[in-house]
């Protein structure tokens, strides 16, 4: 048990390594600074494997040490009435929860952590700054940790927060170009709106429950779930909470910071904003399932939102040429995908789907990244092509991703996609089904928009100038093992979680689904409990509507995703001088909105900064940049400044003072008087030896005057 | 005759006094000064034989310890001198004005 007991160190370790490359690195040799930095990770790897098979060996429900009280007083002295009557302590405890939901999120973040660590060896090997990044990377795989292993929602936020500082310090890695700068403010603020919301929500949480910690929450919530079911306080807690998610997890409204995030180096795109950080958003409403399940309303919009999330990113990665905004943009969907599942109370499914999707994206962003490598930097892909027998490692890493995203039968994506489009189908009695067209079409999307991202980058002839045609190279072996550890993963990993009915398709029956019987602990709400999430779990209870419809759709999607792979086979399989868009021929209006994002950032710009200008009247929503920006000029920095010249007029008064009453008065009068006065006395001091002297005998003449003659 | 009392030592003595006295207040050159203080001692150590006639031989001893002292003071005084006017390259008094604030 002494992993287990001792999991604080996990988090620690990398920690460390942030130190010391953010206090030393710049003085440390590059091999030394990889090996705290990956050694820090790969140890903490290790120690989170060794921690978790304790755990599973364990037989505990979950696993739960405080380590010391972080904020409050301890004497009763921070009482707060909460929205029951009663009153409770205000308590923050440092705290470690290890249970199976945090157990998927440690194994997989420390793995994927740990090889894009060694891909960075590679990818950074000539850049400036090895340290920084080193020392950002491990700061992030801190936060992260303190994220996934904290036991209350304020330690979370702790987390939440420092991968927030993460993503914007990584993003903008490359301050002096000015794209990058501005994308790490986009993502900063962007994410500042959704912290709003994890902040309201976990304050309205201990208003209603007195405490954060996770496991007593959660025990509150279902015990009291009666009283508390589809009460307007529970659905604008979860929302809030949900806000948070959004702006985490790159959700419609606030999914605008995620394709410009990828300024960042490629490790960062793929450890950070495609494979990690981005799924804390799933985390934190797998983790308060409890929560959500007694808000129906919020379940509603977190399933509405994530599809519309999904085919919303996923139209416009349709048409984008940089590589990694096509990934982007779909993680985005990917994303969306995930929140559907949660929405609809599949959350074993959901959670399913961000352990696969951490494999097989981190696999395409790190083998995107090894492309930009091989073509010197270039990122777009008209001007790529034919790459496939130039760098056949990668080629054949990112085709297996391609296969595993689009959903093609064996392959991680597969398993866990189609457990959310059945979820969709079925849960709620069909409640939802109108969202299951909805991720369908999102699928036949998603297929086609990265079999031309294979096609236009590794088939049809070179596009490049012929100085970069060649020079293009095979990325080094710190590159290629971990892309070759992510195609085993990308392979492997559904078969962690293979559903009942593809186990009876190949002959297997009474196989339960493992990932799910794991995580049931955690997502334990009772029929009677929550009458909505019940119908959700498991199609045992739906037997009417059971395996064969799940075959069919089962067959559908993939037929969704072979369609996919045919049509951008015909559309760019073979294009060699120039790509012809198949959308721009046929409706240019919607290539155009596509190309442009649907306009949303111009929007944004309009709506919320106020930067256009009519009259010289800066426009916003109802003028609110105009009216805030004033507000901020003229009444906040009134007040600064205010402040500043009270202390400046204080100061003049002050040194007045000092100058002529404490130095002149007190300290210089009274060396003024001893002076004057000392003034005769100073000349009978002539100095002269025989001066002295004299007044000596004089001074015996006059003593003897007086005592012997008078 | 005249007999030589006690009385004419004691004038003779005094006189050499304030012969020293003045030479030392009023002469310039430090090694006068100091000729002159050796004076002022010789005229002290008379005063102090010639008491010795009326009183025992303590004053005689005495003006041995004075001797012996004056012996030192010179060679001291002497080594102070060749300093001061290695620094001031004088060894007029009223050239020097130090001795004040």
């Amino acid at each position: 048990m002494f992993f287990l007991t001792n999991i604080w160190v996990v988090p620690l370790l990398p920690a460390a390594g942030a130190a010391l490359m953010l206090l030393f690195g710049r003085r440390l040799a590059k091999n030394l600074v990889n090996a705290c930095c990956v050694g820090a990770v790969a140890f903490a790897f290790a120690w989170t494997d060794l921690a978790v098979w304790q755990f599973t060996h364990s037989g505990l429900p979950r696993y739960e040490h405080v380590l010391f009280t972080w904020l409050g007083s301890g004497g009763g002295k921070m009482l707060y009435v909460l929205h029951g009557g009663g009153t409770a302590e205000f308590v923050v405890n440092a705290g470690v929860l290890v249970d199976p939901l945090s157990c998927v999120w440690l194994l997989f973040v420390t793995f994927v952590g740990m090889l894009i660590h060694i891909y960075s060896v590679g990818y950074m090997a000539h850049e400036g700054g090895y340290y920084r990044f080193f020392g950002y990377l491990n700061l992030f795989m801190f936060s992260m940790l303190t994220l996934i292993l904290a036991n209350n929602f304020m330690m979370m936020f702790v987390g939440w927060e420092g991968v927030g500082l993460c993503s914007y310090l990584l993003i903008g890695f490359y301050f002096h170009k000015h794209s990058a700068s501005t994308a790490a403010n986009k993502a900063f603020i962007v994410n500042r709106v959704g912290d709003a919301g994890v902040i309201l929500g976990s304050l309205t949480i201990f208003w209603l429950f007195g405490t954060f910690d996770f496991v007593r929450v959660t025990e509150l919530a279902r015990a009291q779930s009666a009283t508390l079911m589809g009460t307007g306080i529970m659905t604008a807690a979860t929302l809030a909470l949900f806000v948070g998610a959004c702006g985490k997890s790159a959700q419609i409204p606030l999914y605008v910071w995620l394709p410009d995030a990828m300024e960042g180096p490629t490790p960062v795109s793929a450890l950070i904003h495609a494979a990690t950080m981005v799924t804390a958003g799933v985390y934190m409403v797998a983790r308060s399932n409890a929560l959500f399940v007694l808000a129906p309303e919020t379940m509603k919009v977190v399933a509405v939102v994530g599809a519309l999330t999904a085919i919303f990113a996923a139209s416009i990665g349709l048409v984008q040429n940089d590589i990694k905004r096509v990934l982007a943009y779909s993680t985005v969907s990917q994303l969306g995908y995930m929140f559907l599942a949660l929405g609809i109370g599949a959350f074993a499914a959901g959670v399913f789907h961000v352990f696969t999707h951490a494999f097989f994206k981190a696999l395409l962003f790190l083998g995107s990244g090894s492309v930009i490598h091989a073509m010197g930097g270039q990122q777009d892909m008209r001007f790529m092509g034919a790459l496939r027998k130039k760098i056949p490692t990668t080629y054949l890493t990112m085709l297996i991703g391609t296969l595993a995203i689009a959903g093609i039968p064996g392959l991680a994506g597969f398993f866990s996609k189609d457990e959310i489009l059945w979820q969709a189908w079925s849960a709620h009695h069909g409640a939802f089904r109108a969202l299951w067209y909805v991720a369908f079409v999102t699928a036949l999307m998603t297929s086609f928009y990265m079999f031309r991202l294979i096609f236009l980058t590794f088939f049809g002839g070179p596009r490049m100038a012929p100085e970069v045609e060649h020079h293009v190279h095979e990325s080094p072996r710190s590159m290629t093992l971990p892309l070759v550890v992510l195609a085993a993963g990308a392979v492997l990993a559904g078969y962690l979680g293979v559903s009942p009915s593809i186990a009876r398709l190949v002959g297997i029956h009474g196989e339960t689904n493992r990932f799910e019987h794991f995580l049931a602990p955690v997502f334990e709400n009772s029929a009677e409990n929550s009458s909505n999430a019940a119908s959700a779990l498991p199609a045992e209870d739906q037997k009417n509507d059971g395996p064969p419809s799940e075959y069919l759709l089962m067959a559908l999607s993939v037929a969704a995703a072979g369609a996919g792979w045919w049509s951008a086979w015909r559309a760019y399989g073979k294009c060699s001088d120039g790509v012809r868009e198949p959308i721009a021929v046929a409706a240019p209006a919607v290539y155009r909105t596509l190309l442009n994002k649907y306009y949303v950032d111009e929007f944004y710009d309009k709506a919320f900064t106020g930067r256009s200008e009519v009259d010289g009247v800066r426009l916003g929503a109802i003028g609110a940049g105009d009216v805030l920006w004033k507000f901020d000029a003229e009444v906040l920095d009134g007040g600064v400044n205010g402040a500043g010249w009270l202390t400046r007029a204080f100061g003049i008064v002050s040194s007045w003072w000092d100058k002529w009453v404490i130095d002149g008065v007190c300290v210089n009068g009274p060396a003024v008087v001893a002076q004057l006065l000392s003034r005769p006395v100073r000349l009978v001091q002539a100095g002269l030896l025989q001066w002295y002297a004299l007044v000596m005998v004089f001074g015996v003449a006059g003593l003897l005057w007086y005592y012997v003659l008078r | 005759m005249l007999e030589i009392g006690i009385m004419h030592y004691l004038v003779v003595g005094g006189l050499l006094f304030l012969i020293g006295m003045v030479g030392v207040i009023t002469r310039r050159n430090v090694v006068i000064i100091f000729m002159s203080i050796e004076l002022m001692l010789s005229s002290v150590n008379l005063n102090l034989v010639a008491f010795s006639r009326l009183y025992g031989l303590h004053g005689q001893v005495f003006s041995l310890f004075i001797a012996a002292d004056a012996a030192a003071e010179a060679a001291v005084g002497l080594g102070i001198l060749i300093a001061f006017f290695r620094n001031r390259a004088t060894v007029n008094m009223d050239e020097v004005d130090l001795l004040k604030w």
